[in-house]
């Protein structure tokens, strides 16, 4: 079958992709300053102590046995330690995941909620005050870099209107987060009934959340309204309006449905702007997330969490456009059938 | 007798990035009860121009200037886009050229004929489908139902055809608009498809407009020839006067480089192209291209006379032709 | 050729001149700047917009309009570095692996694919973290994470081009392959090049601006856009907003300028890349 062997070709990339990845990461890691045990043995160790360690860390075995061991490792959820806080990388990521997660979901369903909307009125309400103005906003939004539309919203709605919360983290100092079932304050302050963390949670996820969702609409919407043009100018869009349909339901009828299909695809491109701009968007909010760990980690000199964190972004990446890939093709009948 | 279609003085124009493009310029003709009228040219010269402005489906950049469409009596140039709305699939229907890409790659094909009888005849889903499957059988569709649930892709060029041609007669208009039904199609599938047009014409009394580059195709099914040059007709007439005793220049030309397998001649391309409508000569548009051009025809733009009855030419040369005839 | 159209079209043509009047402001710095970048004022610290200092000061009382115009030299030495390395490597390895074939061309296309695993930003983290913090180290990374677009690139074109153009080279005696080629590739290649290599200008500015916002790359006291913003960030909370506004603000209009630009071009030069206007 056609689409099966679709998907066993998309399975089959996977495997060399990640391949590639993990090397790239081991490569980095190699390459990092410092003498990882020297790190662990501590400045005051002596130079017989530190070659004991090196031993042990397989420091000084050949780099393909040393690839070995970290591939092996990282299957085994060994990503390292981290030197500030003294624990294994694995756990500093449970732990900050979900506040990463609670982020990116939000942003994803304010690029997504307004994003796609407005490219499609863009595209059929062509050179109309919207369409001008949603364009500005596509053209200049890719070029606002992500922290100063933050920096900016920050100066607005704190400074000078007060309505946001200072940048200082998920939730109000003097509120207590909700009961974890998920990690994720705003879901979790639902489930459990807790209206004060509510309220607190989504207050301070507000700006955050709009700051990387803009970021990320502004290519969406540019796509989106690409191409939806493109299919209000196909043929079948025409033969239907030939055909009698009203041209409300052709366009978001028979239009959209063709446009959403495209869309899909980028879903994946945009989850990997997501991540990009996570980083950024956390380091200015102080938002405890990965991103945030990796980078205050290597500010004190702990370089490990950030090439983990560079790793697990990427085979989440790869996976990500894979379940994108398998989604597209069920989407589309051309790929699906034959 | 009043015809079916009337059409008198249709021009459209296209405001385009690089200026006013005369498109269609007073196109005038009709259709009658129950015919084919052919009309040929060559690409670019305005003949789907000319269709979707019959449908009101010209869209901006592009607009009705002026003229009038008199269809079974009622001008659809004044009528709201409601009212067109009701004309459009059930009175006048259209198929298009490329039928792959003329149809809705992530519907069924039986889905995107089923609707339309729900939408105008207020069929159930169940009524639509079996409706369907009759117009499949119809149009020559074998195991329409499988194929009723399949995809465009999955069938083949003609399929797509035919399916199409199912869609524009599933309400059984009056009116058949045939935009290139057989372009790009294998010569014995076209041939089919043609048949079957004019076999449908016939069964249910409506009229063909069948849009064409190829002058074979106005031989085999056509009653009646428009020929449209650079946005105008030059000449309208019965498809054996036309190919017979053809009078406006373009016309010679064009019968003239079909290729015969009956005999020895050499293939005359016709010289030059089509003139850029962006800004026409202000008279005739084949002026710079005719072998008979007088004076006269590049400053005044020739009206569409009738030479004899049934034949009308819009040319400066056959009138001065039949005026020194006449004495 | 063509060039009317761009300047016909006013908005690419405000762009363009944007273009050249930050290059040719980055250019002439030291000329142009009122003040020297890293003098400090202990008596203006903390100054707004003003008619002494129209950008404002910053907590050590340098002018911020000095800084921004210095600071621009850094990034569009940075962009232009990465991008014109990256289209060189990029080139060189699409035209190999597409014209070699066989394992050379799956070595690359992989390699490629490994890369572009990564999303671009966060590749360069890894590897300005992996290197250090320096300006070289950046266009290092920068490039490195370009380098797939240029590569995929001239292997597309040199894969038609080998299928049209192989034939005649063959007839062709005398003349090497590799020359054919290049004189048949390079032509084509040049539109989508130029087009790619302006787009990708103004995401260099974005990222390295973002590195050094977070830390990586760029760092005092070297100046830079977005490290700039990284200073005043912390001024934002207490209303300090020009330390913040006007680094930011250079950044767009810079990248957005080449992202116009670019846009522009893509329409006149490639139709078959054309998006929808």
């Amino acid at each position: 079958m056609g689409f099966g062997r679709y998907v066993l070709q998309r399975l089959l990339l996977v495997i060399p992709t990640l391949f590639g990845v993990t090397l790239i990461a081991f490569t980095l890691t190699y390459l990092l300053p410092g003498n990882p045990a020297l790190v662990k043995a501590g400045a005051l160790a002596t130079p017989a102590h530190v070659a004991e360690i090196e031993r042990r860390m397989g420091l000084d075995r050949p780099v393909p046995v040393q690839y070995w061991r970290y591939v092996t490792g990282l299957l085994h959820g060994d990503l390292g330690e981290s030197s500030s806080t003294g624990r294994p990388v694995l756990e500093d990521f449970r732990q900050r995941i979900p506040a990463t997660l609670e982020l990116t979901l939000a942003s994803l369903v304010v690029a997504v909620v307004i994003g796609i909307p407005l490219g499609v009125l863009s595209a059929v309400h062509r050179d109309t005050a919207l369409d001008h103005l949603s364009r500005l906003l596509g053209v200049g939004g890719v070029a606002m870099p992500s922290f100063w539309t933050g920096l900016l919203l920050l100066y607005v709605f704190f400074y000078l209107l007060g309505v946001a919360p200072a940048p200082l983290g998920r939730i109000a100092a003097d509120v207590t987060p909700p009961t974890r079932i998920l990690g994720l304050y705003v879901v979790d302050a639902l489930l459990t009934a807790n209206a004060t963390a509510l309220v607190s949670s989504l207050h301070h996820l507000m700006l955050p959340a709009l700051t990387l969702g803009f970021a990320v609409m502004a290519p969406l919407t540019r796509m989106v309204r690409a191409t939806m043009l493109e299919i209000l100018e196909s043929d079948y869009v025409t033969a239907a309006w030939a055909a009698g349909l009203p041209r409300r339901r052709v366009i978001y009828g028979d239009a959209l449905r063709n446009a959403l299909i495209p869309v899909i695809t980028l879903l994946g491109v945009i989850f990997g702007f997501l991540m990009a701009g996570n980083v950024v968007v956390e380091m200015v909010f102080a938002w405890p997330g990965l991103g945030h760990y990796a980078v205050t980690s290597l500010m004190t000199k702990d370089p490990g969490p950030i090439q983990s964190f560079v790793l697990f972004v990427a085979v989440m990446y790869v996976f990500v456009n894979l379940g994108v890939d398998l989604l597209y093709g069920l989407a589309d009948p051309r790929i699906r059938l034959r | 007798m009043t015809d079916l279609l009337e059409v008198r003085d249709l021009t459209v124009h296209f405001d385009t990035e690089d200026g006013l493009v005369e498109a269609v310029d007073g196109v005038t003709f009709n259709v009658r009860s129950g015919e084919i009228l052919g009309v040929v040219g060559e690409s670019g010269s305005g003949k789907s121009v000319t269709a979707l402005a019959l449908l009101r489906l010209i869209r901006p950049p592009g607009r009705i200037v002026q003229g009038a469409v008199r269809f079974e009596g009622t001008d659809l140039v004044g009528l709201s886009e409601d009212e067109m709305r009701a004309v459009r699939g059930t009175r006048i229907a259209m198929v298009f050229q490329s039928p792959r890409t003329a149809l809705n790659p992530v519907l069924p094909v039986g889905r995107q004929i089923s609707r339309l009888f729900e939408l105008h005849q207020g069929a159930s889903r169940a009524e639509g489908r079996a409706r369907t499957i009759g117009m499949l059988k119809l149009v020559g569709i074998s195991e329409p139902e499988r194929r009723a649930r399949q995809y465009a892709h999955q069938l083949s060029g003609g399929m797509c055809q035919r399916v199409m041609i199912a869609m524009a007669l599933a309400t059984s208009p009056r009116l058949l608009l045939a935009d290139e039904p057989t372009t790009g199609l294998d010569v014995s599938i076209a041939a089919q498809i043609l048949e079957l047009l004019r076999e449908l014409g016939r069964r249910t009394g409506a009229s063909i407009l069948l849009i064409t580059h190829d002058l074979g195709v106005v031989a085999e099914v056509c009653d009646r020839v428009a020929v449209m040059h650079a946005g105008q007709i030059v000449e309208v007439g019965t498809v054996r006067t036309i190919f017979a005793r053809p009078l406006h220049p373009y016309t010679q030309a064009l019968v003239r480089s079909i290729p015969r397998i009956d005999r020895d001649v050499t293939m005359e391309p016709i010289p030059g192209t089509v003139p850029s409508l962006l800004a026409p000569p202000p008279g005739c548009r084949y002026a710079d291209r005719c072998p008979r051009v007088l004076d006269v025809c590049r400053r005044d733009r020739p009206a569409l006379r009738a030479a004899t009855p049934n034949h009308d030419v819009a040319c400066h040369a056959v009138e001065v032709e039949d005026a020194t005839a006449r004495g | 050729m063509r060039w009317r159209r761009l300047t016909r079209n006013r908005l690419s043509f405000g762009a363009l001149c944007v273009i050249l009047a930050v290059t040719l402001t980055s250019l002439l710095a030291p000329w142009v700047a009122p003040y020297d970048p890293d003098n400090p004022d202990a008596e203006a610290t903390l100054v707004s917009v003003s008619m002494r200092h129209p950008l404002g000061t910053d907590v050590y009382g340098r002018d911020q309009l000095s800084r921004v115009i210095h600071a621009g030299r850094v990034d569009l030495l940075v962009a232009l570095s990465a991008t014109a390395i990256a289209l060189t490597l990029g080139s060189a390895l699409g035209a190999g692996a597409g014209y070699r074939g066989g394992w050379v061309d799956q070595l690359v296309m992989r390699g490629v694919d490994a890369v572009m695993a990564f999303p671009a930003f966060i590749l360069a983290m890894a590897i300005t973290a992996a290197l250090g913090n320096s300006i070289a180290n950046v266009v290092a990374a920068i490039a490195i994470t370009h380098v797939p677009i240029y590569t995929r690139l001239i292997r597309g074109e040199m894969l038609r081009v080998r299928e049209t153009e192989y034939a005649e080279a063959a007839r062709t005696v005398g003349n090497r392959p590799h020359q054919i080629v290049l004189y048949h590739l390079l032509p084509n290649c040049v539109p989508p090049l130029v087009v790619q290599a302006t787009l990708a200008m103004g995401f260099a500015i974005l990222t390295v601006a973002a590195l050094s916002f977070i830390g990586l790359g760029i760092q005092p006291p070297q100046s830079e856009w977005g490290q700039m913003t990284a200073e005043g960030a912390g001024y934002v909370v207490s209303g300090e907003w020009w330390l913040v506004l006007f680094p930011g603000f250079a950044i767009m209009l810079t990248v957005l300028a080449f992202n116009l630009v670019g846009d522009t071009l893509r329409d006149l030069l490639d139709p078959r890349m054309r998006g929808v206007r």
